[in-house]
């Protein structure tokens, strides 16, 4: 009978053949990942799988730091490393120090002599670039008709700037008929000159399918689009030749819409901004003719108390009482908007103190006053309740003794 | 194309004269005051264009002869 071995003897035999073999010691193993775990250690572990095989891989954290992707099951990679055992589990597998995308070689190479190509032709240069219109009346969306993409975008522009239309152009936008649609669909809506700005992409996906986005075709189907080009495509990371020839790129298609139209909130405050510059530009000027007329008065006053002085009094009275009520009409607009905000505000707002029983007190501009000091008899004032305000007249100031 | 973004637009620009035209001050008082009639106007127009505006969708495919035919969507058909 031969000696027998121990578990450890043998473990270590198959190690030693397996680190000597001249193939396994440096290997290239192609196959899908499954079953990708990052341990808490930083060390990487999966499963390499065909048809009719499964290896079993570790990469440690080291090496791991050098993958140029984020490996995800299902995706296709080579691997690289040697093959040994694990002693403790008796088991053989992979110890992986390098992994690439399987296929996606020659389209990086592609894409980036693609992007040479166009580079020379002038298609990226900046000089080329229209402006994105501020106030766009239409804007034409090239995408899929179906997929998150198009649902995100018409949440945002709705919510964003609901005066504008949209008109979509369903397109593929992947697979071998996608780049030829795309084209046609951006040339279509130029021919009949359908948009003030058009968005051409599509959501998230691998390489492959943000393909179309990377065709010659549809490069310069944008560089001759006259309607301005905002491109769209995939996530964050992602970029294609449609970005480089696009007008503007967006990060993704969400971004586009933020991109595409202004913002009603920011609108609404501009028009805020506006209505007080007039409003102050307003009472400036009526301050300075009151001052003008006074010095008039007084010089002209003993020798001619007629009427025309009295007529520019009772015309400035006048238009001070036109810019009160203007005034007061455009507060109420105010403080709906008012209304309707502080009803959206969550419960950590201030104005949940309102709820309370608190009130607030604002002045004619809609300025919180803090202070009697600053108030009048007689001044109008506004209170400010939770479910709604009252108007309210001064009628006796006491301030506190201290 | 859409006329009430149009309306909107042109209101928009025209409060942007306005404004500049009161914030520089060269304007004779009896003139400033229509300007700001008119602004205050033109402020109350764009607030009820933005709240009131209603978003249209339509999806365009090519017609018979080639000619554009517009079809109106309704969100939950996208």
């Amino acid at each position: 009978m031969k000696q027998a071995l121990t578990i450890t003897q043998v473990s270590e035999y198959l190690r030693s053949m397996m680190d000597n073999d001249g193939l396994l010691c440096s290997i290239a193993v192609k196959g899908e990942i499954s079953n990708y775990k990052i341990y808490p250690s930083g060390h990487h572990y999966f499963t390499l799988k065909d048809e009719n095989a499964a290896l079993k891989c570790v990469m440690f954290k080291g090496n791991s730091f050098r993958l140029k992707f984020r490996p995800d099951n299902g995706m296709k990679v080579i691997a690289l490393g040697k093959i040994s055992v694990y002693p403790r589990d008796g088991a053989y597998q992979l110890y992986c120090s390098a992994m690439v995308l399987d296929g996606l070689g020659d389209l990086h190479a592609a894409f980036e002599q693609l992007k040479a190509k166009l580079a020379a032709q002038g298609l990226f240069d900046r000089e080329h670039k229209q402006k994105i219109p501020e106030y766009p009346g239409v804007i034409g969306i090239v995408t899929s008709s179906a997929g998150a993409a198009i649902h995100d975008m018409l949440r945002i522009l709705k919510k964003r700037y609901p005066l504008t239309k949209v008109r979509l152009f369903p397109v593929r936008v992947q697979g071998s008929e996608a780049p030829g649609e795309i084209v046609s669909a951006i040339a279509y809506a130029n021919r009949y000159a359908l948009a003030d700005v058009l968005i051409v992409g599509r959501g998230g996906g691998s390489l492959e399918d943000l393909w179309a986005f990377n065709d010659e075709y549809v490069a310069h189907a944008i560089y001759n689009s006259k309607i301005p080009v905002i491109s769209a495509v995939g996530h964050e990371p992602d970029v294609t030749i449609s970005d480089y020839v696009a007008d503007l790129r967006a990060a993704t298609p969400s971004n586009a819409a933020e991109l595409a139209v202004p913002d009603k909130e920011a609108i609404a405050q501009t028009l805020d901004s506006y209505f007080a510059a007039m409003a102050s530009g307003m009472e400036r000027q009526i301050k300075s003719a009151r001052e003008r007329l006074s010095i008039v008065s007084q010089s002209q006053n003993l020798c001619n108390p007629g009427s025309y002085i009295a007529k520019k009094r009772r015309d400035i009275s006048a238009m001070q009482q036109l810019l009160v009520a203007n005034h007061k009409n455009l507060l109420q607009l105010k403080r709906n908007r008012f209304v309707q905000l502080t009803a959206s505000l969550d419960a950590m707002s201030p104005l949940k103190v309102l709820s309370r029983g608190y009130a607030m007190v604002l002045d004619d501009a809609g300025d919180v006053i803090r202070s009697v000091k600053t108030l009048k008899e007689e001044d109008a004032i506004s209170v400010q309740f939770n479910d709604g305000c009252a108007s309210a007249q001064i009628i006796r100031i006491k301030e506190n003794s201290i | 194309m859409n006329q009430q973004n149009t309306t909107f637009e042109q209101n928009m620009k025209r409060l942007e004269v306005i404004v500049r035209a009161m914030e520089r001050g060269d304007v004779p008082l009896e003139e400033s005051l229509k300007l700001f009639l008119e602004g205050t106007e033109l402020v109350k127009k764009c607030s009820q264009l933005l709240d009131d505006a209603q978003m249209e969708v339509t999806k365009v495919l090519a017609g018979a002869n080639g000619e554009p035919v517009e079809e109106e969507l309704h969100y939950a058909d996208i």
